[in-house]
């Protein structure tokens, strides 16, 4: 059935980014490994909105919202990661320790 | 085998091709590459689901503007190859680990609980109309506020960004 694909390959898509957020060590490929996730997640509302049982167009509503968001978010996070390697000269997630002193 | 079925067959290969790819290369632009492949792939997927405005989008929004954006934030920091041998290689695995069961966690959800598949939708016909009647009719709100979060995060990465003057 092809709705149980397209979730399967949602889901190994999410799986992916996941990991790649937690065991990158450039913040950038942290930030987009998120994304990846988000368009995972964007997957399953589309197929849905066309293979579900009460599927309609509110589905692709919700994706477009959720793009929009992911938009601000990953420009949001690049500003945060500049003014971050500015303070601490390295764009390595493993360098931004200052709470833990 | 349809065309549908081969077309989604292609374009996942593609997908999880890209996204595997960005965990396993060395240099951070080619990462910053596959994972633009895996987002056009995902555009395809989306015109697969009737969805073309979507697939339009997707491919300006990720494959065009946050891509360039990613690659504006690598160039505009240092950074050295990513080494193969990670510093903390337990730590790694064990999110090896974490990732493969959440992973197994879902298929399992998703193959035994009986999905139904719904009829048709037809959401293809007038797919924008349809769109732009929904966005301007039942969630007018909801837009005007995504224009509000647009601004706010443009001023706001503006402000984050900008060079700090000195005291």
């Amino acid at each position: 059935m092809l709705l149980t694909s397209y979730l399967a390959l949602a889901a190994i898509l999410f799986c992916i980014g996941l990991y790649g957020v937690l065991i990158k060590r450039n913040a950038v490929l942290v930030l987009f490994s998120i994304e990846l996730m988000l368009n995972a997640v964007n997957l399953n509302l589309v197929a849905f909105a066309k293979y579900g049982v009460f599927g309609n167009m509110v589905g692709q509503v919700f994706t477009l919202f959720s793009i929009a968001v992911a938009a601000a978010e990953a420009a949001v996070g690049i500003a945060l990661i500049i003014a971050l390697y500015r303070h601490k000269e390295t764009a390595e997630v493993e360098q931004y320790d200052s709470l833990k002193e | 085998m349809t065309a549908e079925n081969i077309a989604f067959f292609i374009l996942s290969l593609f997908a999880i091709g890209g996204s595997v790819f960005m965990i396993n290369l060395s240099k951070v632009m080619h990462m910053a590459l596959s994972l633009t492949l895996t987002f056009l792939s995902i555009a395809g997927l989306y015109f697969l689901l009737d969805a073309p405005f979507l697939g339009a989008v997707q491919i300006l929004i990720y494959t065009g503007a946050i891509t360039v954006l990613m690659i504006f934030g690598i160039m505009l920091t240092k950074h050295r190859e990513e080494a193969k041998k990670s510093k903390h290689p337990m730590r790694d695995r064990f999110a090896l680990l974490a990732v493969v069961v959440l992973f197994a966690l879902i298929m399992l959800t998703i193959y035994q609980v009986p999905i139904e598949q719904g009829p048709d939708h037809h959401l293809k016909e007038d797919n924008v109309a349809k769109l732009g009647e929904l966005f301007f009719k039942n969630y007018v709100f909801s837009f005007e506020l995504v224009s509000v979060l647009l601004l706010v995060a443009l001023i706001g990465a503006i402000l984050l960004a900008k060079k700090e003057e000195k005291e």
